[in-house]
């Protein structure tokens, strides 16, 4: 890639609006670590850990890994494929996991 | 978008995957068994695991500041913000060596632990182990294009790269920090 071509990509956040996503990061850290503390159902409790880790990836990708600022056409062939992996994931793994629970001695 | 960058982007897409296996496996396996250990007290165990996340996001704010700097072709800066980035990442591994020796001090082992199934050992340092793996590389990775972009012999475009690489390091580590640290903490 040519020098003009790159710098025609290198647009993206200022210093101060990463320091801001930095900022919610630590705070959303400071969400789960009390979060932690409270006593929910360990269903419940992975729930909003996983919840509030997707939201603290969606920051990393937007800003720190440039995403937003990146062509439409890189997202739309990175994450709707990521996505379906791991639905696959769920689909093929979940039933067959928990069938195997009732199969466990008691 | 140079080739570099995309590739990139593939083996970030594939190591994610990988890490969403482990993880979704532990999930499973964190839920099904009732006696799932809780080691981790507030002190050392849960301010250390906090203090390593906020010292790795602040590893990846430095390395944003560096591909900032390389674009602006800042040769000197950049490779002074690479340097706090490797710094970062050598701190975050150290704390969590203290973290598995301490562990190991307890009783822990990859196939056995004094508190409850002995599945715990083999998923925590399995997907703490793997995740660590991945930042010592990441240093060294860092170190090589500090000193080669430093010399004139690597382009903005390989720091953004390597910047990219870093933050998925640390995108990881917001899953696992939760996931295996405060789903069981000993209250």
């Amino acid at each position: 890639m040519n020098a003009e071509a790159h710098a025609v990509e290198a647009h993206g956040a200022s210093v101060g609006t990463n320091v801001v996503v930095w900022v919610g990061l630590v705070a959303i850290t400071g969400l789960e670590v009390f979060l932690a503390y409270e006593a929910l159902q360990p269903t419940v409790m992975l729930s909003i850990l996983v919840a509030l880790s997707v939201i603290k990836a969606a920051l990393i990708m937007s800003y720190f890994m440039h995403l937003k600022f990146e062509k439409f056409t890189l997202v739309l062939w990175i994450v709707p494929a990521m996505i379906f992996c791991i639905c696959m994931m769920f689909i093929f793994f979940f039933p067959e996991a928990f069938r195997l629970l009732t199969m466990r001695p008691h | 978008m140079g080739s570099k960058k995309l590739g990139m982007w593939l083996f970030i897409v594939s190591d994610t995957l990988t890490f969403s296996v482990l993880l979704i496996t532990y999930s499973y396996s964190r839920l099904t068994n009732p006696d799932w250990p809780r080691p981790f007290p507030i002190n050392p165990a849960i301010i250390y695991s906090t203090t390593m996340t906020v010292v790795l996001l602040a590893s990846s704010l430095t390395m944003v500041l560096a591909v900032m700097a390389a674009q602006r072709n800042e040769r000197s800066k950049t490779v002074l913000w690479m340097v706090a980035t490797m710094c970062g990442g050598l701190l975050f591994t150290g704390l969590h060596l203290r973290e598995w020796f301490h562990l190991f001090e307890e009783g822990a082992t990859i196939t056995g632990n004094p508190w409850g199934t002995p599945l715990f050992g083999a998923v925590f340092f399995g997907i703490t182990g793997l995740h660590m793996t991945h930042v010592m590389i990441g240093v060294i990775y860092l170190g090589i294009v500090a000193t080669g972009f430093g010399r004139g012999k690597f382009s903005a475009e390989d720091v953004e790269v390597n910047g990219l690489y870093w933050h998925f390091v640390d995108l990881v580590w917001m899953f696992v920090f939760p996931m295996i640290y405060l789903m069981s903490v000993k209250y």
